[in-house]
C-alpha cells in the first residue's frame, strides 16, 4: 500500500530469512571482523584482473547466500544485483553462470537498499517467493575507474573515503521466520551543486536528508521509535551534516544514527581519512553484522538508508556537480 | 527541507564542515622529502664527475638513474608509501614523473599491451609532456625574437 509521496507500506512484508558477507583484507582487519561470514585473504581472488576479482566476489557471496539458506537456484525467482563498475560488470559476470531471471541495477553506493526496496516489493507483492538482492564494491576496481592507478604516488585529502572490497547478499522471501522488511521510502536525485569529488560525504548528505524527511513525513514513523538509523556510506563528514541538519529540521538522530562508513574500519588507526564507501560498505555491513544483531533480537526496529553519489568523472570533468540518491527500508523484528 | 539551504549556502556550510589539509606540515614533509632526493641525484652527479664524466654527461646520468629507481619502486609498490608521507615531495622531482608514468603502464596490464598499456601509459604525464614542449617551444620564439635585437 502507498502511503504518502515516496513511501510503500508492505501488507505481505517480506522476510529476510539469510544474508552472506564477504569482505577484503583490510575490512577483516576493522572492529566487524567476526561479523563477517568470510574474510578474503587475497583481495585478487585468485583472478587476473580486478575487475574479474569483483565479479567472484559477487558469485562467491551468492552462492554462499544459497549455501546459508539451504536453497537451490531454481528457488530464486529474481537476482537483482548491481556495482560500481561500468555496465555493472562486476553483476553480470557474476550472475551469467547462474539460470536466475536478473535485473541489474545501478544506484552507486545506494544500491543494497534500492535492492531489496525492489525486491521487498516484487516478494511483498505477490510475484516471486524468493528474491537475492546482491552488492559489492572492490577498493582496486574502483580507484582504477574512479581515481588513480594503484601505484601512483598521489595524497588523499582528509575529507576522501576509502572504497570497501566487500560484497553482501540478503534473500527475500515470502514466508519464513526472520527480519521483515515493512516499509520502502524511495529517494529522489537531490544534487546541491557539490563538485569536489573527493567529498562524497557533503555530496550524498542532502539526499539522506531528503529521503529520511520523506519517510518521516509518510510514515509518521517518529526517529526514536528505531533502535537504529543506519545510513551506507556518509562517513565522517556525511554523517556530521545529516545529524546536524536533521536536528535543524526538527529531528533528533543523535543517538541512533550509525554510519556503516564509520563502522567497518578503526578510522584512526585504519587511516581511511573520512571513512568507508561503495555499494559493499552497506552492503556487507548489513549483510554481516546488523542482520546479525537483528537475529539476536538485539535491534528490534530499525531504518538502513544506504545513500549513493552518482557520480561519473568524466561529466564533473565538464563542471557538473555530482547528483546523490539515498534509499530507506524499515526493518522489524 | 524546510529550512531549505541554496546550493551557495550548502556550499558554503561544507566548507567549514571539511577539514583541510594540513598545508604547514605538507609543505615541511614535501620539502624534507623533495630535499633528500635532490640529494641523492647531488650524489651521483658528483659520483659521475669523479669518474671523468663533464658536467652535461654526469646530469643526464643522474637523470637516466633517477627515473629508474622512481619506476623500480614504484614497481615494487614502494613509491606510493613513500609519496603519502612526501605529497609534493615526491610528485616534483623527475622520480615522480616516472611514477607518474609507471603507475597507469602496470594498471591497465590487463587490458593488453597496446589498447592497455600502450594507450594509457601517459594518461597522467600526458598533459605535462605536452604543455612542457608547448612551453619550451614558446620560450624559444621568445628567445629568437630577443636575439634579433
Amino acid at each position: 500500500m502507498r502511503i504518502g509521496r515516496q513511501t510503500v507500506k508492505l501488507d505481505n512484508p517480506p522476510v529476510i530469512i539469510e544474508t552472506s558477507s564477504i569482505v577484503g583484507v583490510k575490512e577483516g582487519e576493522g572492529p566487524l571482523r567476526s561479523a563477517f561470514d568470510k574474510v578474503l585473504t587475497d583481495d585478487t581472488l585468485g583472478e587476473k584482473s580486478w575487475e574479474k576479482s569483483e565479479s567472484m566476489l559477487q558469485k562467491q557471496t551468492m552462492l554462499l547466500a544459497l549455501e546459508k539458506a539451504t536453497l537451490a537456484q531454481g528457488d530464486i525467482d529474481y537476482i537483482l544485483a548491481g556495482d560500481l563498475l561500468n555496465q555493472c560488470v562486476g553483476a553480470h559476470y557474476s550472475v551469467r553462470d547462474f539460470d536466475i531471471p536478473f535485473l541489474g541495477l545501478y544506484g552507486a553506493c545506494s544500491t543494497m537498499t534500492e535492492s531489496m526496496s525492489i525486491g521487498s516489493m516484487l516478494v511483498g507483492g505477490g510475484f516471486a517467493n524468493h528474491v537475492m538482492c546482491l552488492t559489492s564494491s572492490h577498493f582496486c576496481s574502483s580507484e582504477k575507474q574512479f581515481r588513480n592507478p594503484l601505484e601512483y604516488g598521489g595524497q588523499r585529502t582528509p575529507s576522501a573515503q576509502w572504497t570497501v572490497t566487500g560484497a553482501g547478499c540478503a534473500i527475500l522471501a515470502s514466508k519464513g521466520s526472520g527480519p521483515r522488511i515493512t516499509h520502502v521510502t524511495t529517494g529522489k536525485v537531490i544534487d546541491k551543486g557539490v563538485t569536489d569529488i573527493s567529498n562524497m560525504g557533503a555530496a550524498m548528505a542532502p539526499a539522506a536528508i531528503d529521503t529520511l524527511l520523506a519517510h518521516f513525513n509518510d510514515t509518521g514513523i517518529k526517529p526514536d521509535e528505531y533502535d537504529m538509523i543506519v545510513t551506507g556510506d556518509l562517513g565522517v563528514i556525511g554523517s556530521d551534516i545529516l545529524v546536524e541538519l536533521m536536528m535543524e529540521e526538527g529531528f533528533d538522530i543523535r543517538e541512533n544514527h550509525r554510519d556503516c562508513g564509520k563502522m567497518i574500519y578503526d578510522i584512526e588507526k585504519q587511516d581511511v581519512h573520512a571513512g568507508g564507501s561503495g555499494c559493499g560498505c552497506c552492503g556487507s555491513v548489513f549483510c554481516g553484522y546488523i542482520y546479525r544483531e537483528l537475529k539476536r533480537h538485539n535491534l528490534k526496529k530499525i531504518l538502513v538508508m544506504a545513500t549513493g553519489a552518482l557520480m561519473n568523472p568524466m561529466v564533473v570533468e565538464q563542471g557538473e556537480s555530482i547528483p546523490a540518491v539515498a534509499h530507506a527500508v524499515t526493518i522489524e523484528n | 527541507m524546510k529550512h531549505e539551504m541554496t546550493n551557495q549556502e550548502y556550499n558554503e556550510y561544507i566548507k567549514k564542515k571539511t577539514p583541510n589539509s594540513k598545508i604547514f606540515t605538507n609543505c615541511i614533509k614535501a620539502f624534507i622529502a623533495g630535499g633528500i632526493i635532490c640529494v641523492i641525484g647531488q650524489c651521483i652527479t658528483a659520483l659521475m664527475k669523479k669518474w671523468g664524466l663533464n658536467q652535461e654527461d654526469a646530469g643526464t646520468y643522474t637523470s637516466i638513474i633517477l627515473v629508474f629507481l622512481g619506476a623500480l619502486l614504484t614497481g615494487l609498490d614502494i613509491y606510493p608509501r613513500i609519496a603519502k608521507f612526501a605529497g609534493a615531495g615526491t610528485v616534483v622531482p623527475i622520480t615522480g614523473f616516472a611514477n607518474s608514468v609507471v603507475s597507469p603502464a602496470l594498471e591497465a596490464k590487463t587490458e593488453g599491451m597496446v589498447l592497455g598499456t600502450g594507450a594509457k601509459i601517459f594518461t597522467i604525464a600526458g598533459p605535462v609532456i605536452l604543455y612542457g614542449i608547448l612551453a619550451s617551444w614558446l620560450a624559444g620564439i621568445v628567445y629568437w625574437i630577443i636575439s634579433l635585437f
